[in-house]
């Protein structure tokens, strides 16, 4: 009835991103937090439930005291809050959404998103990405990129599955084909809607090599579930390595057909 | 503020109705059209829980195990299988069938089920009698929202006929996926336009009484809390509602007339450009849906403050604390309540640094919720607590209404609702906000006004059986997908298996299930006590439960036009256990 692999976990999972520990810090103070007042509100409520029970002999009160006391836990709750504002939320939503690493110290990245695929746009050892079109879109060039443009002779296209090198951020650069979807890795601690028309970005630094599931958190349609990939954390070494024989294999699959072909679902 | 006293036929000027038709179907009265409202709302209440199993039963064993052997499936997987054919092949749901079942559960719960049964049924067949009043200010109108309301719900169920079914774009219909999507979109679009025309003519209308209806001498400072909480609610109503109705005509039109008001340019659908793309903005959509739905949130909940204030006043046997405190917090809940939309979208593509702007505007609104509450529990404080079922489903309401205000607090703050966006986090913060807050109010006030409805009252064991069978398993429902969604499991989702991060919270699942067969189960007493007591419930009386409000001065059930005589009110609304009174309350219209 409940097979092996399921469980009963409670928690957040492994952080693998370089502000992920700021955020779990700030869920777990909100939480300690949380439980805390609920505890002390709900002693009160049950000590008020026994203690003001109707019995024989036992009447309501009528005059009662301390109305403007009890402005005291509003405005300490007020209080809290402007002070989680100020010391952290504004900070740390600052530097994971407001800002961005420098482009020329990153892995840069594109993502086209579509139902129900993450295409994944590297520019290769040149740094720059080919140009991209809507009407160069086919069943075999999925993101429209134009071959023509010698920046894309060394891009790299990937779908589902993405790799990034350990040590340094990697910056995403998101759009989509057609309707909304949201590039999430719940280890990383950030999600981002990816938009038809519009560029959105998502950057992290991985902490941790391995292998971390996409998912899109936006429902997409019918195989929304199934729009899964994987990011691989890689030893700058590996990545190098990868990078090679992917574009090596892309130069010999291009002479091989005597045409231009991109490369898909390879990882 | 004092206002003449309505006479029966100075004031609203229809007589009483003679024709079974007149009286019972197309009725003018308030109280008959409180009951249509009720009793609609409890229908669609229970097919929105019904889509709700179906979907619980889903998520527990979304797939086939891999030894699954076709000849052996369990008397319930081969009965579900039967009857849905091959939307559920060997009982196992297809995704589009668990899109539409999603969509339509929180559609349905929410526009046709919640919303019209605190504030339409509630409010229609309360208000009046709290306030004085002889009938509503406009019956007719009254008669025709809850018709219109009628045929949206209509509307939108007859979205199963189109071709493949349901909408099932989420009950918040994101474009531009609403905009692909399949015709029954379409429906839903219709349908929503007309449940929202339902909506604005029933809030005009409780403006309207609530402003000038009053019987003479119940000041504005005199009204009961439900009176304020029904009459933010309506301005809140009033003032949010169009924005919506305007965004699903545009997103009618981008469906059937080849406009673009939310698709974007070169947006492509499968592997062509979409016809009519160009120009428009996906997020637009969502800024005029979340203008409408965040105000929304708080209309399914002051409705629920304001009964759980009633009852709580009437069980303590004393005044309600800090009452100009609770109306006030009421108030600026509502102003508030206009400036908190964006915390739905910060990760939307919208500009960044207004995340900034909207988290502090939502954490704000905690403060008059906290406020409520506070008051609330003082109201306590002092007093002589009597434990009958409406009390019981009342107390509740506010250690779950404090969980769903609390887990709010994590996801109106930007930088840990990058985590928890869009999980079942979402999901468990909203329903106990909704269902053992909200809901539980309203079934707490339907054990409270049934004896004036119907002049018995309901019976207290099969109450008590009902309210203990609602309470824990809901909790057992909501509470893991707190956990869940903080492990990262996305809502929405047909097969969370098929997503490995899920794996080590599945097993959840399968325990929120047993937990929902329990909340089916504990809802057949209700039923039967609901319909039992019509007949053999103990006869009520006037005042059953010994209460000071208006509604209690007059029969049960009240005659059309209400009060024998107009009542006139000499005292605030909630004086109980008065020093030196003979009697431990002291009815509002009660001469000196």
């Amino acid at each position: 009835m409940i097979k092996e692999d399921w469980g009963f976990q409670t928690g957040l999972p492994e952080a693998a991103s370089s502000y992920a520990p700021n955020i779990d810090w700030l869920m777990n103070v909100l939480h300690v937090v949380m439980i805390g007042i609920f505890v002390v509100w709900g002693v009160y409520f049950i000590y008020c439930l026994v203690a003001y029970r109707a019995r024989d002999g036992h009447t309501g009160t009528y005059h009662q005291t301390g109305e403007k006391a009890s402005f005291i836990p509003d405005g300490l709750i007020l209080a809290f809050e402007m002070w989680l504002i100020l010391a952290f939320g504004i900070p740390i939503w600052a530097s994971v959404k407001q800002s961005t690493p420098p482009p020329s110290e990153s892995n840069n990245i594109h993502v086209i998103a579509q139902q129900f695929a993450w295409n994944i746009h590297y520019p290769g050892p040149d740094g720059k990405f080919g140009r991209r079109d809507v009407k160069l879109v086919s069943a075999s060039n999925s993101i429209g990129l134009d071959e023509s443009d010698p920046a894309s002779k060394d891009d790299i296209v990937t779908i589902n599955q993405m790799s990034v090198p350990l040590g340094k951020p990697t910056i995403l650069q998101m759009t989509s084909k057609d309707v909304i979807h949201d590039f999430w890795v719940s280890n990383f601690r950030n999600k981002q809607d990816v938009v038809p028309g519009l560029n959105t970005n998502l950057w992290f630094e991985p902490t941790k090599t391995g292998k971390f599931e996409i998912a899109c958190a936006q429902l997409c349609g019918l195989g929304h579930t199934q729009m899964v990939g994987n990011v691989f954390v890689k030893t700058p070494e590996e990545f190098d390595e990868w990078q090679k024989s992917q574009v090596a294999e892309k130069a010999g699959t291009a002479s091989a057909a005597g045409a231009v072909a991109p490369s898909e679902n390879r990882s | 503020m004092d206002t003449h006293g309505h006479g029966h036929d100075a004031g609203h000027g229809h007589g009483e109705p003679t024709s079974f038709w007149r009286k019972y179907v197309f009725s003018v009265d308030h109280k008959v059209i409180g009951i249509q409202y009720l009793i609609t709302s409890f229908l669609f209440l229970l097919v929105g829980f019904g889509m709700m199993m179906l979907m619980r039963y889903q998520l527990a064993w979304p797939s086939p195990p891999d030894d699954f052997d076709p000849e052996k499936m369990s008397l319930v997987r081969s009965t579900i299988a039967k009857i849905f054919g091959d939307k559920m092949e060997y009982g196992f749901m297809r995704p589009d069938f668990y899109n539409q079942l999603g969509a339509m559960h929180g559609t349905i719960m929410i526009f046709l089920g919640v919303v019209p049964l605190g504030v339409a049924a509630f409010g229609n067949y309360v208000l009046p009698l709290q306030i004085g009043a002889p009938d509503m200010a406009f019956p007719r109108l009254n008669m025709m929202s809850y018709w219109v309301y009628l045929v949206g719900g209509i509307v939108m169920m007859s979205s199963y006929f189109a071709p493949d079914g349901f909408p099932q774009s989420g009950w918040t219909s994101y474009a531009p996926l609403s905009i692909v999507a399949p015709p029954g979109q379409t429906v839903w679009c219709i349908a929503m336009v007309i449940i929202i025309t339902s909506s604005l003519l029933g809030s005009i209308n409780f403006i309207v009484t609530t402003l000038n209806m009053r019987a003479k001498g119940m000041t504005l400072g005199r009204m009961p809390v439900f009176v304020w909480a029904q009459l933010v609610t309506a301005v809140l109503l009033l003032l949010a509602f169009p924005v919506l109705e305007a965004g699903a005509l545009l997103q009618l039109l981008d469906r059937v007339a080849g406009t673009s008001f939310y698709i974007p340019k070169d947006m492509m659908y499968g592997s062509t450009v979409f016809p009519a793309a160009g120009g428009g903005n996906p997020i637009l959509w969502q800024h005029l849906f979340w203008f409408l739905a965040h105000p929304e949130v708080y209309v399914l909940l002051l409705p629920a403050m304001g009964i759980v204030a009633e009852i709580i006043a009437t069980n303590t046997r004393k005044p309600l604390f800090g009452y100009r405190e609770i109306v006030g917090s009421m108030v600026l809940i509502g102003i508030l309540s206009f400036v908190v939309w964006a915390h739905h979208m910060f990760l939307s593509g919208m500009r960044t640094s207004l995340a900034n702007l909207f988290v502090t505007t939502t954490l704000t609104i905690s403060v008059p919720s906290v406020a409520v509450l506070t008051c609330l529990l003082l109201s306590l404080r002092g007093g002589a607590i009597r434990f009958n079922t409406p009390m019981l489903f009342a107390l509740a309401f506010l250690p779950m209404f404090g969980i769903g205000g609390l887990t709010g607090l994590p996801l109106g703050f930007a930088p840990t609702d990058l985590h928890l966006h869009d999980t079942y986090y979402v999901i468990g913060h909203f329903h106990y906000v909704v269902a053992p807050g909200s809901l539980a109010a309203l079934m707490g006030a339907t054990y409270y006004w049934y004896p004036k409805m119907f002049g018995r009252k309901m019976n207290e064991t099969l109450g008590k059986i009902h309210f203990w069978m609602t309470i824990v398993p809901m909790n057992f429902i909501f509470f893991p997908m707190l956990f869940q969604g903080m492990w990262g499991m996305d809502r929405r989702l047909a097969d969370p298996t098929l997503q490995w991060h899920n794996l080590p919270v599945q097993g959840w699942s399968v325990i929120m299930l047993f937990a929902a067969c329990v909340l089916l189960l504990g809802q057949i007493p209700f039923l039967w006590n609901f319909f039992w007591s019509l007949r053999h419930g103990e006869i009520a009386g006037e005042n059953p439960w010994n209460a000071t409000t208006l509604e209690w001065a007059c029969p049960s059930p009240p005659p059309h036009g209400n009060f024998v005589t107009p009542p006139e009110v000499h005292r605030g609304p909630y004086e109980y256990s008065v020093p030196g009174h003979k009697t431990d309350y002291w009815p509002q219209d009660e001469a000196a």
